[in-house]
């Protein structure tokens, strides 16, 4: 088969997702070619020589929907790939679905494997597995980061630079940065996190007596900051911090990929989750299921004995 | 002004699912279903929207079987004015390309000038609909938003990058907007509210020639590798065995 990978740059950097789509584009495809909108100071490098269509931030700008997709309409007009890979980030997620509609091509969004020739996606929070099939091409697949492990190669692409330009209803006025940290998680040794389980705001008390108890830092998952009774820099996640404790203990936290792609390295995962089949067991050593109103106390009791 | 948002029910993810005979999907009868959390920030932004305008419509519509009313209800006890039923039982079965064709079937000579969707369903986590849609209707779209102003046609968003970095984008209507977690406080539909519903039009359609481009070839349960050694009893037990646990492994 043939596949179309396409590179994702942010303020002219390359960034890693795409050699991950490299190697598993690798699996089923005969033949690679790739697409970049990005800055030729930092090109993708393979293990061999591949064909790159090439349009430069100078020209075609940060991520612009309407520049991207045509140009990328471009490269797939003329080369017919069966497959199209992107990263399932905020670039991907957001041009794959506009590649979909003009070109009437069937969509497999975050992609964890491939399996019997065809494409493997969790469903409903990783407690189950979809695998989906189409007859019609391209067909187009965003990949989970982390599904596919690539590294960057020493060979440098044969480039074929695209100068069309296109009109855009988009004005991109600029970046904002997330807000500033007064906590970095990043290194500390031991983390007790909090997650929607707490179940209201005065429940993250509960969850801080187990932090100092274990003399770590309080993390806790998205919903806990988007309810306003966390600061941002606790999140932990794709959005939020990664983190590598020695020690990570998730309290009502159901582990959801975007919460594991944050904590995954952790050498030591503790759950505490009412739910026995909480996707989080995937990760954890220990699931204790229980309330963690009421299992908390108890085991802070337990570790001051 | 008009305005739509998209609202999709889905499973509870604390529930237990088991996979039905053919492999193909889960059984549905004994799982609770509640609408996309995603959506409720769609229809929360919708509604701020819609009242912060004189004279403005604001219509609810989702696809799927009879169960779906309740979400629709939920949207209109919300404060939408009106819903759409696009009548078709076996949801599961639609891709993200019929659905979005089914809701631009609905959609093209209606002259929305905003819509929101969610920025994906809770238990497809396709991401999709919303995006297709604005491109089969040949409007501007945003994905993930977390922030969302209208000041005399003009839009201004936020758009949700990775590590909590935000991109800020103008744009002219008509416009969709696909909604992140976090971009507002989705309202609790008060009892009146929730009565006066009960008397907003919902209107039915049906879906007859789904224009879906993947099926599904089957659904599973996750190999297990490894995993959790999973401990119940009661809690001074539990608490003993975690404190035993850290000590073994240096922690303690
Ligand atoms: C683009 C994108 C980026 C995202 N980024 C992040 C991110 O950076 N970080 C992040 O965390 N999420 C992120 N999310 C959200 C993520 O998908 C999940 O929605 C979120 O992680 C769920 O948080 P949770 O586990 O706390 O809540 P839920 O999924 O609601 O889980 C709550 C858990 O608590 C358990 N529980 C309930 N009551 C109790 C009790 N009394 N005692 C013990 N357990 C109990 C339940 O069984 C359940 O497992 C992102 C989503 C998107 C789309
Ligand atoms: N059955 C449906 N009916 C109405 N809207 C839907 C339906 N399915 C998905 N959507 C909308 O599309 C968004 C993204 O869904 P998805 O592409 O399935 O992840 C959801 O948040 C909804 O706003």
């Amino acid at each position: 088969m043939k596949t179309l990978i396409v590179a994702e740059y942010r303020e002219g950097n390359l960034l890693d997702s795409i050699y991950e789509s490299y190697s598993f584009a690798k699996i089923f495809s005969d033949e690679i070619i790739c697409f970049a909108v990005g800055s030729e100071s930092a090109l993708p490098e393979f293990d061999k020589t591949i064909k790159l269509y090439f349009s430069g931030i100078d020209r075609s700008g940060e991520y612009n929907p309407d520049v991207h997709k045509n140009l990328l309409k471009t490269v797939i007009d003329k080369e017919s790939p069966d497959i199209v890979v992107m990263p399932h980030s905020s670039y991907g997620w957001d041009l794959a679905p506009r590649l979909s509609a003009l070109l009437k091509a069937p969509m497999i969004s975050e992609a964890i494997g491939y399996q019997d020739n065809k494409f493997v996606k969790p469903v409903c929070n990783n407690k189950l597995r979809l695998v989906l099939t189409t007859d019609k091409k391209p067909l187009i697949v965003t990949l989970q980061s982390g599904a596919a492990q690539g590294e960057k190669g020493s060979v440098k692409p044969d480039m074929i630079k695209l100068d069309e330009s296109y009109e855009t209803r988009y004005n991109f006025i600029g970046y904002e940065e997330a807000e500033k940290k007064d906590v970095d998680l990043t290194k500390a040794q031991i983390i007790v996190s909090a997650g929607r389980g707490v179940g209201k705001k005065e429940n993250i008390a509960i969850v801080e007596t187990l932090a100092q108890a274990l003399g770590g830092e309080l993390g806790s998952s998205r919903p806990v900051v988007d309810a306003g009774w966390l600061p941002h820099s606790r999140q932990v996640g794709t959005t939020g911090q990664t983190v590598a404790p020695k020690l990570y203990v998730a309290c009502g936290i159901s582990g959801a990929i975007q919460h594991l792609a944050g904590m995954k390295k952790a050498e030591k995962v503790i759950a505490i989750n009412t739910d026995k089949d909480a996707p989080i067991a995937e990760v954890a050593d220990l699931l204790v299921v229980a309330d963690l109103t009421q299992f908390i106390p108890v085991l802070v009791d337990s570790l001051k004995k | 002004m008009n305005i739509l948002v998209c609202v999709k029910q889905v499973p509870d993810l604390e529930a237990k699912f088991k996979i039905n005979p053919d492999g193909k999907w889960f059984a549905e009868d004994e799982i609770a279903f509640k609408m996309n959390e995603y959506d409720e920030y769609a229809v929360e932004e919708a509604v701020k929207l819609r009242e912060s305008i004189p004279d403005g419509n604001l219509v609810v519509v989702s696809i799927g079987p009879e169960r779906v009313k309740e979400a629709i209800k939920k949207a209109l006890a919300m404060g939408c004015d009106s819903g759409v039923h696009i009548k078709y039982d076996k949801e599961n079965e639609l891709d993200s390309f019929a659905k979005a064709y089914a809701i631009y079937q609905y959609a093209k000579d209606k002259n929305f000038d905003i819509i929101f969707t969610g920025m994906q369903s809770q238990d497809k986590g396709s991401a999709q609909v919303g995006i297709i849609l604005a491109e089969l209707l040949g409007i501007a779209s945003v994905s993930t938003i977390v922030d969302f102003k209208f000041n005399n046609g003009e839009i201004e968003v936020k758009k949700e990058l990775e590590g909590g970095k935000k991109s800020v984008v103008k744009l002219k209507t008509p416009a969709l907007l696909t909604c992140q977690l976090g971009l507002n406080t989705p309202r609790y539909p008060t009892l009146p509210n929730i009565m006066k519903a009960k008397k907003k039009p919902i209107e039915e359609l049906t879906l007859d020639n789904p224009q879906n481009l993947c099926v599904i070839d089957k659904i599973s349960y996750p190999e297990k590798k490894g995993g959790a050694v999973i401990l119940e009893g009661n809690p001074k037990d539990l608490a003993q065995k975690v404190v035993s646990f850290l000590k073994e492994n240096g922690i303690l």
